[in-house]
């Protein structure tokens, strides 16, 4: 097995990784940036719309444009910084600091490295219903990382399960890509997702079904159409249903961090349901009880690019910090004023929430 | 079963906002240029509008969840708004362009481009079609694919045409 060494290792190579790369580089640490995929970006590189949040996110550039100002930035300020693309980590053994990896689909490769910034990302939701196994049922994610990533048109008519800010989007995208939406169903009584990306998706005439579930997918060997059903004040189906003619069920139900990694290490854990599902214990630097590892992004618990973004540097800057590198850590209280401006409306309510259950004090060294 | 609350709840504005996100008539009716119209009623964290607006009419979010307020006799009706807002809801329109008609600047992502001339349907907050429009201008303010079309449809649906749809032309 091939073994490289490092002082930091940073698991993901989306928004929060490429920033916490970016940070701990040109603090002068040696990283190396292990990324599953085939290319470096995340979430980013899928993201034809335009971001939300303030310019020092880079609001209103479009996320695949976010990505390339990330590598860039990666590119001059990283000359410490190795990225191992198609480099999935797969276990860590904490006797000898060493990460184990599966680089493309044959070989394995050990990482030793003294710190680890767990940037993983996220994962989509699936919901119960019949026939949800049959093709044409999608993660939203998917198909947008199908026609906007590998130019593939899904289908011809689609039917969204969800109104929050992925559905809507994803909506968006598929009439961009000339695919009819016919209808998004959702099973609160209004949109989750920002009011104004439903009014976008609404004036092109796309209906969207509040306290709708989807009960059934139609069809023997692909999707053929989806039945509805209307849901009361406590979700239980009133009776009334609907036929919708579709050919492609694109689920936005959720995402839930992956926090494989941060449980194989130890990292204190709690199940927040404000964060989307199990999110590591940590503290303002972002590190967790495992005092060599730190956690950014939606492997955090889930939010948004403009936060992972952020919470990825004050990972790689605290991270490079801890190994006495010269990081100014004047950066943190800037980076926390950034984000308390991002969480500070009734949007960030949950999130606000969510942090308040696994922010700790300092750990003990 | 769909009263104005479970509209608005959908993404459809209400009558109510309308009236309230409308320009002041008395600015509005003779503004060459148009005045901008952003129907955005929820507190989100997003400042493009504001940190676009060359004018300065759009005012400077003091919290970045702030929604926006408008000073309409500073704004010039430049549509660099329409162009910039990430949720497609800035809209600028010019009630002066004849006298029946107001020129509609609005923001446009989709596929084909329409051209000057071309027809297209003009659609209001349900993509109900409105009226048939002209496409008087098509410009990319940012150059960033996303197009601001200039179209004259009739003056009385001034409050209601929010966006366009392309239509197939016979070849
Ligand atoms: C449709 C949609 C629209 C969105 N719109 C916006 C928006 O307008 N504004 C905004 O701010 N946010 C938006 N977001 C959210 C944003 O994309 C995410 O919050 C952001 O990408 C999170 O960044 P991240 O780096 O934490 O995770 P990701 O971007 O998911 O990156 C994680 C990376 O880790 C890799 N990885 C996972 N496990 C391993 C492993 N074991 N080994 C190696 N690599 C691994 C994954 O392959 C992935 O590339 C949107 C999301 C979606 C889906």
């Amino acid at each position: 097995m091939r073994e490289f060494t490092t002082d930091i290792l940073v698991i993901g190579g989306g928004a929060a990784g490429l920033s916490a790369a970016a940070e701990a580089a040109s603090a002068g640490a040696g990283v190396i940036i292990a990324e599953s995929d085939l290319h470096l970006g995340g979430q980013l590189v899928k993201q034809t719309h335009k971001f939300f949040g303030s310019r020092d996110e880079y609001a209103g550039t479009r996320g695949y444009k976010i990505a390339g100002i990330l590598m860039a930035e990666l590119d001059e300020k990283g000359k410490n910084a190795l990225s191992m693309t198609s480099t999935t980590v797969t276990g860590y053994y904490p006797e000898d600091g060493m990460f184990t990896a599966m680089r493309g689909e044959e070989s394995y490769i050990g990482i030793r490295a003294q710190r680890c910034v767990v940037a993983s990302g996220a994962q989509e939701r699936i919901i119960p219903f019949v026939n949800n196994d049959i093709p044409g049922v999608y993660g939203a994610g998917a198909v947008q990382t199908l026609m906007n990533l590998y130019g593939v048109r899904p289908g011809n008519r689609a039917l969204m399960i969800g109104a929050g800010n992925i559905g809507l989007i994803v909506s968006y995208q598929l009439m961009q890509a000339g695919v009819e939406v016919a209808a998004v169903a959702e099973a609160m009584p209004k949109v989750g997702g920002y009011w104004v990306h439903a009014a976008k998706i609404r004036r092109l005439g796309v209906p969207i079904l509040l306290r709708h579930s989807i009960k059934e997918a139609l069809g023997e060997r692909a999707v053929e159409g989806a039945v509805i059903a209307e849901l009361d004040d406590k979700f239980a189906p009133t009776g009334a249903e609907k036929r919708i003619e579709c050919d492609i069920i694109c689920l936005a139900v959720g995402l839930s961090p992956t926090t494989e990694i941060l449980s194989h290490a130890g990292c204190r854990m709690s199940y927040v349901p404000q964060l989307c599902g199990f999110a590591p214990l940590r503290d303002r630097t972002m590190r967790t009880s495992n005092p060599s590892f730190w956690c950014a992004g939606d492997a955090s618990g889930i939010e948004e690019a403009s936060a992972a973004m952020i919470e990825g540097r004050i990972a790689g800057l605290c991270a490079a910090r801890s190994l006495g590198f010269d990081a100014d850590m004047e950066k943190l209280d800037e980076y926390w004023s950034r984000l308390d401006h991002l969480r500070a409306g009734e949007a960030g309510e949950k999130i606000r929430a969510g942090i308040a259950k696994v922010l700790r004090g300092r750990w003990e060294d | 079963m769909d009263n104005d609350g479970t509209l608005f709840s959908s993404g459809v504005l209400t009558e109510g906002l309308i009236r309230e996100m409308r320009p002041p008539e008395s600015l509005w009716k003779d503004k060459k240029g148009g005045l901008a119209v952003v129907e955005c009623p929820q507190r989100i964290p997003c400042d493009p509008c504001a940190s676009n607006c060359p004018a300065g009419a759009i005012k400077p979010f003091a919290d970045i969840n702030d929604t926006p307020v408008i000073d309409h006799s500073r704004c010039t009706g430049c549509a660099i708004c329409a162009a910039a807002c990430p949720g497609l809801a800035c809209f600028v329109i010019d009630l002066t362009f004849s006298h029946d008609k107001a020129l509609f600047k609005l923001p446009y992502e989709l596929l084909p481009v329409p051209s000057r001339g071309d027809a297209v349907d003009c659609l209001g907050r349900t993509g109900e079609v409105l009226a048939s429009g002209r496409v008087e201008a098509v410009t990319e303010p940012k150059r960033d694919r996303t197009r601001v079309i200039h179209v004259s449809a009739p003056k009385d649906l001034a409050d209601h045409i929010r966006a366009v749809r392309a239509v197939k032309r016979d070849v």
